[in-house]
């Protein structure tokens, strides 16, 4: 770990001052993924700036009946608050799924949207990695790839070589669920405030893989917005895994039911949180028989890539994720299967 | 024939004498060990995996304030012995596996040590590797003999002949996949070089043999082995990677004597243990068995392709369990190695035992399904009278009780089948047998005191969670016909008479027999009514060691699977096994090893596994977030029984080993499971939902 | 990089020059002598340094010391007296809840930690019915415990453990 300077400012509006000032700063606020990032060497940042005191833990109603979630909220007090239970069980069941009692009791709401791939290649700063040291390469194409991506994607077989190569995924449960609840985020940056759609977070790598995210150096989000819902909205997260409990998610399945739409987003599957718009499209309005589900996710499917790898590549993953998405909307439509 | 002792301390379930320490984590592990003004190491290594380090800059690093040494190929001292080419750290400058150490960096912090040993740039000149295990692979060769001093090949009557000439066949290949021991206390060492001292090395190393420890750095170093001191009270696991040193161990000495007077700190890091500190080959066995029509196996056949680093072989004994389990007129054994550019394998749980038992129990069960047969059965029809092998009879198999009794415990009669599906889950029932061997080292000495009313026994002995601290004094108590609790014992130091690695599942029976061995020496000597300061001691070659017999430890476990029908996603509600290990000593502690071995063969079976990237030569996943060990949520219900087994021939406590028979077939007995379950047969482990999704409707 | 914190370990209140970059579990092992939360991963996947931190199961390794300044925690060592035993560490004697010891310390403070959380109603990935009452049932246990590796494989020991010290309270 190089050594980098300390700083708890006062409060946001100069924390984000301090990190738009210096360029290789980096806010803190759980600090579960940066402390394991900072130890690999994978995050060299001068400046550290503790945040974590300095937005709201509280989660507050709205006027228009959502939720506010605070930044510092922890993933913990989010999944066990009694609205969120209610209203929005999909954000639960997402948080409880992910990591572990004592991570959850750390990270935070402002946080675990913001973690990093844990793409291997990208933690092992011994191997050539797109997102860690643009134009270095992408060690992930041809090797371990059964937690890597299969949509969106640059081609087929992308060139390992290429700098804007990366097969990564995004590894968050919670923002699985935030991208299908149309979640709204509430960020401060050095010229302002401004509010961002969830699903216009998280970017795919493009032309530049280092960005994960659509916010601009020195702007912290300082909470994110749940929308109200439909009276009779249902809604259920998935997660399938490698093990019972504590892995990252293979594919991940957030399902929204409200009316006579239907939100799907995805997780494990690409650079972010997936939103299975051409499904959806092809769902409002139609009977949830699981080959209904099943057709809408062929097409949504269609484009997808497997990458191949060490221990047989990931295109299971295609397959898995389509009968994931038929499950999940049975248990939350019975009458539509039965 | 042996004495047996009458058991009194003996078959009770005594709580661990280390338990209070443990819950309260006051126990002392090895980096743990209070010394003044400590300093801290991190280690170097190679990122390339073949070739040579041309340059080391480390001229900015040795500059820095609180930086005390860097020891590089360049700079390091040379030692005595370069036998053993693992210990011979920073001898030349040839990598030969990426990982390996190449230098060290000692500081007054550990923040600091790591910084600098991170900021070095090395210049390398690299060469092509090869590291990819394949049955063609042109270096194929066979070893002089493979691990624990079995012969590389057996042959007996004519396999061909017979499998030509049988009614059912069996030709498949399995494999076993590379998997890492991954005991949660990492290697570490704190190193102590006083040159000045009667005593000038000492080494607080977790290790599962402080004997065999301080026997290895004294060689490497040249000194004396009066002149080292290994310390080890406890071991946070070891499962075979603590067995012997690892080159971690010289490195932290080498560290040590560069900075004489101040003791030194290494903790291998995590990730650096899957490449520096051992690992369990990858095996790839074709099995072929022929039988007749009602069952009779008339062909064994195994052959195994391994790898071992081309620098320091390992040859895993994976054909040595189908060489005895069953009868057959016409066996056949191989092992063939693969030598590579890779981290040099090592000692894990039931080393040969726990991959060689894989593909020979899912063949049994194929050949099961093949006649139409149930595999219990099928496993009870062909049990041997004797030894196939050696034809010696056996000290006591009771394989047909344990899978009779597993099978009424299991209520494995209900099994139909297969495909029964419950709700959203597809149920399978499968078995496999369990066997290891009973094995008792050659040296072990054990000293009994009597001071102050009580009796003192002192060996060298290792605990690491096996539960020797409880165990030998209640062997000590039956031996000396006193209460337990009138017992205190002393070990993991080597101040204490010679011991044994903890290894081999030959502890208890090593150290149990020298023990029993001191008591006979002290009441010879001294009789029942001993005085103050009286002390004897015994040697395990004084005990009668019986070599006429085959001594093995057998068991059957039983296995139900749930398998998700819309994602392949893999439960085991239930694992039973039933195990003949002798007398058991402790039924606590030893519930606690066999359950404990399988659910390690249980996450053998559905999760571990080193993703050996073979472009760039390490293990992809190199940590445990991505090696998977199972965690709480995938164990439902475990449960391991043992018949009342009685062997007279083992050892005066009637006791085989325990620690490494749970994890020898449960793999298999998973796999078979599945297959009933899904009708889907995996041959490759680790068996994960990818898999099955292609069987599912 | 130093910075001057205090903290409360076990009830011993220490204030001292840091390290920015010193982690609160290598403060308490390396500078503190408090070794009692074990390191294992030193990257939050093996739960072995679990301790109470602010009153909540956490993990020191992935806590800077310096975000930490006034923190008070409470390692296993600290959860009894001398001389005496938390039911949680009775329960896991009781139960042969370990083998080699080593996570023991952490799945130790995992388990006060699980015991509270489900005296206040939090559910789990276990939990059946997110509105409903949360019992300490084996696979909620097993669940909540899950964050804590035992290489030893003590889990089907530790559920009971964890359940009996829950119930007694």
């Amino acid at each position: 770990m190089k050594p980098f300077a300390y700083a708890r400012p006062a409060d946001v509006a100069e924390a984000v001052r301090d990190v738009a000032a210096e360029p290789t700063a980096v806010f803190l606020a759980g600090g579960t993924n940066l402390v394991d990032h900072l130890k690999l060497g994978v995050a060299r940042p001068d400046l550290v700036v503790d945040v974590r005191t300095l937005t709201s833990r509280e989660v507050t109603d709205l006027p228009d009946g959502g939720l506010r979630l605070g930044a510092a909220s922890t993933n913990s007090e989010v999944a066990a608050d009694r609205r969120v239970l209610e209203r929005y069980p999909v954000l639960a069941q997402a948080l409880l799924a992910g990591a572990t009692g004592q991570l959850r009791n750390t990270a935070t709401t402002g946080g675990n949207p913001l973690q990093r791939t844990r793409c291997v290649y990208f933690g092992d700063v011994t191997t050539p990695c797109n997102k860690r040291e643009p134009g270095s390469g992408c060690s992930a194409v041809g090797g371990y790839t059964r937690y890597h991506a299969v949509l969106g994607t640059t081609a087929a077989l992308p060139d390992p070589t290429a700098a804007e190569t990366c097969i990564a995924t995004h590894p968050s449960d919670m923002a699985v669920a935030l991208a299908a609840l149309d979640a709204q985020v509430q960020v401060l940056g050095p010229t302002g405030e401004r509010t961002i759609p969830f699903t216009e977070l998280h970017r795919l790598p493009g032309d530049d893989p280092s960005k994960d995210t659509t916010l601009d150096h020195g702007e912290l989000i300082t909470a994110i917005d749940l929308p109200p819902l439909l009276a009779g909205t249902r809604s259920a997260y998935r997660k399938v895994r490698d093990r019972a409990s504590y892995a990252f998610a293979l594919v991940s399945v957030a399902a929204v039911v409200s009316g006579t739409d239907v939100r799907i987003a995805l997780g494990g599957v690409a650079h972010k949180p997936w939103r299975a718009t051409r499904a959806e499209e092809l769902l409002r309005g139609a009977e949830l028989t699981g080959h209904a589900v099943r057709t809408a996710m062929d097409a949504e499917l269609a484009a997808a890539q497997p990458q191949p790898g060490e221990g047989g590549g990931n295109g299971f993953k295609i397959p898995l994720v389509n009968r994931t998405v038929v499950a999940t909307l049975r248990e939350l439509t019975p009458e539509a299967s039965a | 024939m042996t004495e047996l002792l009458e058991p009194r301390a003996m078959g009770q379930s005594l709580v661990r004498r280390d338990g209070v320490d443990k819950v309260r984590g006051t126990a002392t592990y090895a980096y743990e060990t209070d010394v003044e003004h400590p300093v801290f190491c991190h280690p170097v290594q190679a990122t390339i995996a073949l070739g040579r380090v041309t340059a080391m800059d480390t001229a900015a690093a040795e500059a820095l304030d609180g930086v005390l040494a860097v020891l590089t190929p360049f700079n390091a001292e040379r030692l005595a012995s370069t036998e053993d080419v693992e210990y011979a750290v920073l001898q030349s400058t040839e990598v030969a596996f990426r990982g390996q150490l190449i230098g060290v960096v000692v500081a007054e912090t550990s923040e600091l040590a790591r910084e600098v040993a991170d900021g070095i740039t090395v210049t390398y000149a690299e060469q092509q590797h090869d590291s990819v295990l394949r049955t063609d692979h042109p270096g194929l060769y066979a070893p002089e003999q493979v691990n624990a001093g079995h012969p590389t090949d057996t042959a007996e009557g004519d396999v061909d002949a017979a499998l030509a000439a049988a009614e059912v066949r069996i030709d498949h290949t399995y494999e076993t996949q590379m998997l890492h021991n991954n005991p949660i206390e990492p290697h570490a060492t704190t190193a102590l070089w006083d040159p000045g001292a009667e005593v000038p090395l000492t080494l607080w190393d977790s290790t599962q043999g402080v004997h065999p420890d301080r026997a290895a750095v004294s060689q490497v170093f040249g000194l004396e082995e009066e002149q080292v001191r290994v310390v080890c009270p406890y071991v946070g696991g070891g499962f075979g990677s603590k067995g012997n040193p690892h080159a971690n161990v010289m490195l932290a000495t080498m560290a040590a004597r560069a900075l004489p007077g101040r003791p030194v700190k290494l903790a291998l890091t995590r990730q650096q243990m899957f490449f520096l500190t051992g690992y369990r080959t990858p095996t790839i066995q074709r099995m072929q068995l022929g039988a007749d029509s009602r069952g009779r196996l008339s062909a064994i056949a195994i052959d195994v392709v391994e790898q071992t680093s081309k620098v320091k072989e390992f040859a895993e004994q994976t054909g040595v369990p189908a060489r005895m389990m069953y009868a057959s007129p016409n066996r056949r054994s191989t092992h063939r190695l693969a030598p590579l550019d890779v981290p040099i394998p090592s000692w894990m749980r039931a080393p040969g035992e726990c991959p060689g038992m894989f593909g020979p129990e899912v063949a049994m069960d194929e050949l099961a399904e093949a006649l139409g047969m149930d595999p219990v059965r099928l496993r009870i029809l062909n049990e041997p009278e004797v030894d196939p092998d050696t034809k010696k009879p056996w000290s006591s198999r009771h394989l047909v009780e344990c899978l009779r009794e597993g099978a009424e415990r299991f209520g494995w009669d209900t099994r139909g089948p297969g495909r029964r599906r419950e709700g959203d889950w597809l149920v399978g029932h499968g078995v496999a047998s369990s066997v290891y061997p009973t094995m008792r080292q050659a040296t072990s000495t054990a000293a009994i005191r009597y001071r102050g009313g009580r009796y003192v026994v002192e060996i060298g002995a290792a605990d690491l969670g096996t539960g020797a601290w409880t165990v030998l004094p209640q062997i000590a108590a039956d031996a000396l016909g006193v209460d337990v609790a009138d017992v205190d014992v002393a070990i993991g130091d080597t101040r204490y008479p010679i011991a044994s690695v903890a290894g081999g599942s030959s502890g208890t029976n090593t150290w149990g027999s020298a023990i029993v061995q001191a008591a006979r020496e002290f009441r010879g000597k001294y009789g029942t009514d001993p005085r103050d300061g009286d002390e004897a001691s015994g040697d395990v070659d004084q005990a009668t060691m019986d070599d006429a017999h085959a001594a093995y430890a057998f068991g059957a476990q039983f296995t139900e699977v749930r398998v998700n029908a819309d994602t392949g996603e893999i439960r085991v509600p239930r694992l039973i096994g039933v195990f003949a290990a002798g007398r058991i000593i402790n039924p606590r502690t030893a519930r606690s090893q066999l359950i404990g071995g399988m659910t390690m063969g249980l996450s053998m079976a559905l999760h571990e596994n080193s993703v050996f990237d073979t472009r760039v030569g390490q293990v992809a996943n190199h940590d445990l977030a991505e090696y998977h060990i199972t965690v709480n949520a995938d164990v439902q219900q475990i449960e391991a029984h043992w018949l009342d087994e009685h062997d007279p021939h083992v050892n005066a406590m009637g006791a085989k080993g325990i620690g490494e028979i749970g994890i020898t077939g449960t793999a298999a007995s998973v796999v078979n499971a599945v297959r009933h379950a899904t009708g889907v047969r995996v041959r490759g482990l680790p068996v994960t939902l990818d898999k099955v999704l292609a069987g599912l409707e | 990089m130093d910075a001057e914190v205090t903290l409360t370990v076990d009830g011993t209140r220490h204030q001292l020059p840091v390290d920015t970059r010193t982690t609160l579990l290598d403060l308490m092992r390396e500078r503190l002598g408090v070794t009692s939360p074990k390191k294992g991963c030193d990257h939050g996947q093996c739960g072995a340094c679990t301790v109470l931190l602010d009153g909540q199961r956490q993990l020191p390794c992935l806590a800077l010391a310096v975000a930490h300044d006034g923190a008070e925690i409470t390692t296993a060592d600290g959860l009894a007296p001398a001389g005496e035993l938390h039911p949680v560490q009775q329960a896991f004697l009781d139960n042969d809840a370990f083998q080699c010891g080593y996570c023991t310390p952490g799945q130790i403070c995992s388990a006060v930690g699980v015991i509270d959380e489900v005296s206040r109603g939090w559910p789990s990935h276990a939990t059946a019915d997110l509105t409903g009452e949360v019992e300490l049932s084996h696979d909620e246990v097993a669940e909540r415990m899950s964050g804590n590796l035992c290489r030893c494989a003590a889990y089907v020991n530790i559920v009971p453990a964890v359940q009996q010290a829950g119930g007694a309270r």
